[in-house]
């Protein structure tokens, strides 16, 4: 960093009316607040538009902000290969064909339809992985939060722990779900507003796409690829050398594309919480595809400022913007702070701060809201104390808020001492997750998986992929974080990403083979009567009649995608 | 439906408009937009929109209130 940014009260003025606004926020939901399924589920209460919002919001939070912008200033144009490909068909595809499972029958949760659909014990290995899970990520928020605000403004590391956490606790614990699904809607309106005049300035002063593209020919030429590698999405895909991400397409196409973006967007409590929460079936399966709509622009918000910023680091443009520190080396990963640094004054400098702020907290607030709520039903009343009354439940959710959130804030100490147990938590819930999709495409379209072969496929393919990151690693890798650790090497890929997208892929493949080989062998632990509303060839087809046509999920469905097929021509 | 989302959010952001703009305006010959936004008073510009935005939203939460007014009363 370049030091410290110059914030006048003004801005701080503006933070502050932000919070003031978010714990208002708060204070009135938490009337509403009467039984479990309103803290927990928001009561199935809410209109498509506002948890198309959430739904993407909880993804945008502040480390993915920062993230994808120094991924743009890193790989170029490329990086939206992570909304294009890795984003818009898995959401179209919860939208249309997964949601009248999740919503349609009565999981509470997303490891609550394993149980409905495989056994207990498959639904105790989601639950517990996705809870631990949930706690790390709300900490690794907050530990990058409070490095950040130290960084730029100089606040004590522990001082902006602890208001975090006071803050998020307080919406969370006053208004539950709700509350949660609200500031993330505001932090999304919050992040266009903020960065909008950020993209401005920075095109303005690059001279608009066509600067920008020429300056991207000296970037790409200076780091030895085509001219164009940085403003082409497609055309250097052929090859992992040809482009700077080191990926070929295959591996963008099946890893990213499918295995891991399938992964996320359709089995992810915490994204498909925000759907479960819809006041409808007809407005669940709406809001992943409302949230697409939107999520194909992001780019222009959170990739395109990377772009500039690399941009004119290479040939500066009129106001003197480069991502050089003193010693003249790029930090990628302070792309986002220094842009906003340099280019809005005081008041709007407020406004971006604020920003990046409310999707630090609403980052925070959307894992433990999901990890109450896992905690509560999926395991507290399942293996803790059943049979207790909703009051108890809805004082047990609350307790979990709490809990939940000291627990993160032990999480933010432990990222900031020891990095490399962060790498190597995420690590294991890479493994985790990997296989997921493979056994909920095949307890959603097939109902002959049974419960022994989806939790036998799980565990088998979360082995496989631990294997697989054992015996591969990437290019240049010094630590055995980032794999090889089993000794002998089969394979080095050309960067960390490709290794990523290829342990997916097989763990994926290996949970979906064993699955099915498993299910051929044994006997199906369910009848066709328990597995209605579970199983697409069971369930019956869903006509929205009272739904013009142009509001049906399918024809949403094929807009979004016809749109997300444009963009990737029209930047190819 | 508990809460109208649309009020907080218009409430919000007309208020963070009017502040950022007043002070945009207050600070119009100021060295910091040479320093920072290329000479263009980007808190004015961008104060404005917020309130427009915000006004926006506003009316949308006043104009479905009444209409759920109505409703009951027109059976």
């Amino acid at each position: 960093m370049h030091g410290q940014i110059q914030v006048g009260p003004i801005d701080y003025s503006i933070m502050v009316i932000y919070i003031a606004f978010v714990l208002g926020i708060g204070f009135v939901l938490k009337r509403y607040m009467k039984s479990s399924k309103d803290f927990l589920e928001s009561g199935r209460s809410i209109p498509a538009w506002i948890t198309g919002l959430a739904f993407i919001s909880t993804n945008l939070g502040a480390l993915e902000v920062m993230g994808m912008g120094a991924s743009g200033a890193k790989y170029g144009i490329a990086t939206c290969h992570f909304y294009w490909v890795g984003a818009i068909p898995a959401m179209v595809f919860l939208g249309v064909f997964m949601m009248p499972f999740y919503y349609g029958s009565k999981a509470r949760s997303v490891p609550e339809y394993l149980k409905l659909r495989f056994n207990e014990k498959t639904r105790g290995f989601n639950a517990f992985s996705f809870a631990i899970m949930t706690i790390f990520a709300s900490g690794i928020s907050m530990y990058a939060m409070a490095t950040l605000m130290q960084i730029l403004l100089g606040w004590d590391f522990n001082f902006s722990i602890v208001m975090s956490a006071i803050i998020v606790l307080a919406y969370t614990f006053l208004g539950g779900l709700t509350s949660a699904i609200y500031n993330e809607v505001l932090q999304f309106f919050l992040i266009v507003a903020g960065f909008i005049p950020l993209v401005f300035l920075g095109l303005k002063d690059a001279g608009g796409w066509g600067g920008v593209q020429n300056r991207l020919h000296a970037v790409a030429a200076a780091q030895g690829f085509a001219p164009d590698a940085w403003s082409r999405s497609w055309a250097h895909m052929g090859s992992a050398s040809a482009n700077p991400m080191g990926i070929e397409w295959f591996g963008l196409v099946f890893g990213l594309g499918f295995v891991l973006s399938f992964g996320y967007w359709c089995t992810n409590f915490l994204v498909v919480q925000r759907a479960m929460a819809a006041n409808s079936m007809s407005a669940a399966r709406r809001t992943p595809l409302i949230g697409a709509i939107p999520k194909m622009f992001m780019p222009i918000l959170v990739i395109l400022p990377g772009m500039i910023a690399v941009a004119l680091t290479y040939q500066s443009g009129v106001s003197g913007f480069t991502l050089k520190g003193a010693d003249g080396v790029i930090n990628y990963n302070n792309t986002i702070p220094l842009m906003l640094g340099h280019y809005l004054p005081s008041g709007v400098l407020g406004l971006g701060l604020t920003a990046l702020m409310a999707s630090f907290m609403s980052g925070m607030a959307g894992n433990v809201t999901a990890f109450n709520t896992v905690w509560t039903y999926d395991i507290y009343q399942s293996y803790i104390k059943p049979g207790q009354s909703d009051k108890h439940y809805l004082r047990m959710g609350q307790f979990a808020t709490v809990f939940g959130t000291i627990v993160s804030m032990g999480a933010a100490y432990v990222a900031a001492s020891f990095n490399n147990i962060m790498d190597f938590l995420q690590l294991i819930f890479a493994f985790v997750n990997a296989p997921l999709f493979a056994t909920f495409l095949l307890g959603m379209f097939w109902k002959k998986a049974s419960g022994n072969a989806a939790f036998v496929g799980l565990l088998s393919g979360t082995l496989g992929a631990a294997v697989h990151h054992g015996l591969t690693k990437p290019e240049g890798a010094a630590t055995l974080v980032k794999g090889g650790w089993l000794g002998s090497i089969v394979h080095t890929y050309p960067s960390e990403m490709a290794q990523n997208f290829w342990t997916a892929s097989f763990a994926f493949t290996i949970c979906f083979v064993v699955t099915i080989l498993i299910s051929l062998v044994s006997k199906a632990n369910k009848t066709d009567e328990e597995l209605k509303g579970l199983v697409y060839s069971l369930t019956p087809r869903i006509k929205e009649t009272n739904v013009p046509w142009y509001s049906q999920p399918a024809t949403i469905g094929i807009i979004v995608c016809a749109g997300a097929v444009v963009l990737n021509l029209f930047f190819w | 439906m508990q809460m109208d989302i649309r009020l907080p959010i218009g409430l919000l952001f007309s208020i963070l408009g009017l502040v950022i703009t007043v002070f945009g305006f207050m600070t119009r010959h100021a060295e910091m937009y040479r320093q920072h936004s290329l000479n263009i008073n980007m808190n004015i510009y961008t104060g404005v929109c917020l309130v427009i935005f915000g006004v926006f939203m506003l009316f949308m939460a006043v104009r479905a209130q009444s209409k759920k007014n109505k409703a009951p009363a027109a059976k």
